[in-house]
């Protein structure tokens, strides 16, 4: 075992880890942050998605031990301060972009870095962003919707279909 | 997975030390490590992080030279402007969440058949510099997940002299995204190299058959007369050695349009 310190939304955190625990797994079991999902468990869902340094990452495809040192953000650490929720989580809200909601963290964990990288995306760039996240229920179109919303632009155009 | 050590050197030399343990497996960004790791297809006694190493971080230019180092994550290669066929290509390995944790060492010295780094390492004449030496990539992709790579030997950087013109055309395959085939073909003064990924059972290879053609004439439609053989194509559930042959001479004409 070996000793891992990170800071996971704001606040310094350690704990011992296998050489193999998963980044996943350490934020689930060790920190009980079970807002990050593993679905597929391969890369390729992304409900798994966090930030780590501020980039977004599969944390089922990263070591606990690789994150030492870094600064990691999580779906609970997105609310605003007073608790409420954030303007991505708002706009999920609002346009219904989650039906059984398990994909919901990683897409709102996708959208937050897609958002701080390109403030206003075109539909069509939101799409290519959210190759590596994978709703099952295949609501994409409300998903894409409510990240539009969220970063200020008119979705009225924009069908449920 | 099983379980293993994991050691986090801060430098080549270092790494290099790390590397000597039996059974030590080098980890770039892990985006194709650790999954199969998780399916017991490997069982390292140590993992050697590189991604902490300084000097294998990073893209610089001499000259016509783009020097990347081996622990770049994917999304620097795609962000950097000096060679626009190799980011275009970066930009779209994986997804976004891949391209910040994979590396172009880690890809090349994994050399998936359907990776597309071997493509344009291959197609740019790039030199792949490791702690002890430097390898032509003639010489550095010897088959399917095969390299001239020694045990513990690490791959510090990928030298590319940057071409006249140049393109990239992945055909996916439309579950993993994947080069179902993919051609990088690039145009220097001395002459064109075409290198298609995805396709043979022998890994990336040279198409000189086109190289010769297309440095006579930059044009697709100089591939008019030449076929690619079937013979030692992979066949699968996505596609058949003869459609993935058919591919590579479609891929290549795509890229030689797209790249004059």
């Amino acid at each position: 075992m070996t000793k891992v310190t990170m800071t996971v939304n704001g606040k310094s955190v350690s704990g011992d880890v296998e050489g193999r625990t998963l980044l996943a797994s350490f934020l689930r079991e060790d920190q009980g942050l079970t807002g990050t999902h593993i679905g597929c468990d391969t890369s390729q869902c992304g409900a798994c998605v966090v930030h780590v340094d501020g980039v977004a990452v599969k944390s089922c495809t990263m070591l606990a031990a690789e994150a030492d040192g870094a600064s990691v953000d999580t779906i609970e650490g997105q609310a605003n301060a007073d608790g409420s929720l954030n303007v991505i989580q708002q706009a999920f809200q609002d346009h219904h972009g989650l039906q059984c909601g398990f994909c919901t963290p990683g897409m709102v964990m996708s959208a937050a870095a897609l958002l701080k990288d390109n403030p206003k995306p075109t539909e069509q760039e939101v799409r290519e962003y959210l190759e590596g996240n994978i709703c099952r229920c295949t609501g994409y179109h409300n998903i894409v919707k409510a990240i539009m919303a969220a970063s200020g632009q008119d979705v009225t155009a924009i069908a449920a279909e | 997975m099983y379980n293993f050590d994991v050691e986090k050197p801060g430098t080549i030399a270092e790494a290099a030390t790390a590397m000597r343990v039996e059974d030590a497996q080098a980890l770039g960004g892990g985006q194709t490590l650790i999954p199969t790791l998780k399916q017991r297809l490997a069982g390292p006694s140590k993992l050697v992080s590189l991604k902490g190493v300084a000097e294998m971080q990073g893209i610089s230019k001499d000259g016509n030279t783009l020097r990347i180092g081996g622990a770049t994550i994917h999304a620097a290669v795609a962000a950097e402007g000096s060679y626009s066929a190799l980011a275009a290509l970066a930009a779209h390995i994986g997804d976004p969440a891949v391209r910040n944790r994979g590396t172009i060492g880690g890809s090349l010295a994994n050399n998936d058949p359907a990776a597309c780094y071997p493509a344009a390492a291959l197609a740019s004449g790039a030199t792949i510099v490791t702690n002890t030496r430097e390898i032509a990539a003639d010489d550095y992709f010897q088959g399917m997940f095969d390299t001239a790579l020694d045990e513990g030997e690490i791959i510090t950087a990928v030298s590319f002299p940057i071409p006249q013109a140049a393109n990239y055309q992945k055909f996916v395959q439309p579950a993993s995204r994947f080069a179902l085939v993919g051609v990088f073909v690039a145009k220097y003064t001395d002459g064109v190299r075409v290198a298609v990924t995805g396709a043979s059972n022998e890994g990336v290879f040279r198409w000189t058959e086109a190289e010769t053609a297309l440095s006579a004439n930059f044009s697709a439609t100089a591939l008019d007369g030449l076929s690619v053989s079937p013979d030692n194509m992979i066949t699968d559930l996505h596609g058949s050695a003869t459609y993935r042959a058919h591919l590579v001479k479609v891929m290549t004409g795509r890229a030689v349009t797209a790249a004059s």
